[in-house]
């Protein structure tokens, strides 16, 4: 890359939860300036909206012109020509619905793994523990076609060892004789479980909780991502979620993180606290519906996210479909630096979505 | 103990004589993310040695992986 990206090295360099308010908006705001510059050198239809928009260069974080989320079903958007994709990512495709297209070049696919290595082993540690996928084998068995569920899996694998599924691939029934051998195998260690919510709650928590099973598996950690929609049509509460995990498989530690396949690196993680994370690469703004201004702690919006990762396509900056709140800055007693905040649920006009959750989609 | 060619070669189900120190990740179709966990599982076995999450992402072409590998004093 011969452009001048020097904030976006640098913030990509620094520790995933180090930065200071300040800091933090000096860098990043620059880095996403950077960016914005980049994509409209890169990309001729975002160099449309943004002069269709009429926008000044940023200064600040709040600064950056947004995309609506959709947008990437509806275009092909990208800042690098069509021999440089390396991998493209798609959106959890249900029936009826376009997904969205995402595409990676390979310096934009390596700076997403190693965000996703610095936060993740902020939460779990650099030791690769023996890890419980809370899932069927099937769902990583076509090479060819990762849903995007069998991909964040494959993901995840990194960060463990001896990896066993939790679930059979008939009827996702629990396997047990599988389950039985790892927890005597590493009875009283510290593992790590992975799996998304839907499937956890519906397919592992409730299946245990029916069967009268408990497991014990002290000082783990449980990581699950992919939405609460489902859930709160059966009333879960994320409290709920926590105290069954814990009481039903010993997993103390239960991290749930919000994120999206639009914007690659953008992984916030739940702290023991009960907050979601943003780390110093990506930030999350709260805007009023009405008029787009930024609100403060407490007030409800939609939730916009930033991320320096995108390189390969316009997506540094979004406006997602999803309602929050933020809780926090710089103050977690969990002691990670940066803005937290809450995920209130997806606003009643979005179409239907369940990100990686296809198997509960397709129910 | 197997070379590292070996252990390329029985993971990524390839040609020994195809592995050479420029070969990288996602650079051939076997050599995918699955493969990259065999690989790893493969390794570790073999040279009796347990790879930090940062070693896995960081594993990016043979040579990088033999790089790797001497951090742990493995000569390969």
């Amino acid at each position: 890359m011969s452009e001048n990206m020097q904030a976006r090295d640098a913030v990509l360099a620094a520790p995933p939860f180090a930065l200071n308010a300040a800091e933090k908006n000096r860098l990043l705001g620059s880095a996403l300036a950077e960016l914005t510059l980049h994509h409209a050198g890169h990309c001729p239809q975002y160099a449309g909206i943004l002069a269709a928009q009429g926008r000044a260069a940023p200064i600040g974080i709040a600064d950056v012109p947004f995309l609506p989320v959709r947008l990437f079903k509806e275009l092909d958007l990208k800042s690098i020509p069509a021999d440089a994709v390396f991998k493209t990512l798609t959106s959890s495709g249900t029936t009826g619905q376009v997904p969205s297209r995402i595409y990676l070049d390979q310096a934009t696919a390596q700076a997403q793994s190693r965000a996703l290595a610095a936060i993740t082993t902020n939460f779990i540690g650099k030791d690769r523990r023996p890890m419980l996928i809370i899932d069927h084998p099937g769902v990583v068995r076509d090479r060819t076609s990762f849903s995007a569920r069998g991909a964040g899996i494959l993901g995840m694998m990194t960060y463990g060892r001896a990896h066993i599924y939790a679930l059979n691939d008939e009827d996702m029934g629990l396997n047990l004789p599988a389950i039985t051998e790892f927890a005597e195998k590493h009875a009283g260690k510290p593992i790590f479980a992975f799996g998304f919510t839907f499937m956890v709650w519906k397919y592992f928590l409730s299946a245990l909780e029916r069967a009268g099973i408990t497991l014990d598996f002290p000082g783990s950690v449980l990581i699950h991502s992919g939405g609460w929609k489902k859930l709160e049509d059966e009333a879960v509460s994320n409290e709920q979620f926590k105290s069954v995990a814990l009481e039903r498989a010993g997993f103390d530690h239960v991290h749930n993180f919000y994120g999206m396949v639009e914007q690659v690196g953008s992984v916030f993680m739940e702290c023991d606290h009960g907050r979601l994370h943003a780390p110093g690469f990506a930030d999350v703004i709260i805007r009023d519906p009405l008029d787009w201004k930024p609100l403060g702690i407490g007030q409800e919006g939609l939730i916009q996210v930033v991320s320096a990762i995108p390189l390969s396509y316009p997506g540094h900056s979004l406006l997602t479909e999803d309602r929050g709140v933020l809780t926090g800055e710089d103050d977690c007693p969990c002691g990670r630096m940066g803005r937290t905040f809450r995920v209130l649920g997806r606003i009643p006009a979005a179409e239907m979505r369940g990100c990686s959750d296809t198997h509960a989609a397709a129910a | 103990m197997k070379s590292l060619a070996e252990v390329f070669a029985e993971s990524l189900m390839i040609d020994a004589a195809s592995v050479v120190d420029s070969l990288a990740y996602q650079s051939i179709k076997e050599w995918d993310s699955v493969a990259h966990m065999v690989l790893v599982t493969a390794l570790e076995d073999n040279f009796d040695i347990m790879l930090d999450a940062d070693d896995i992402v960081a594993m990016s072409s043979v040579a990088k992986v033999r790089e790797i590998l001497a951090k742990y004093d493995v000569t390969a």
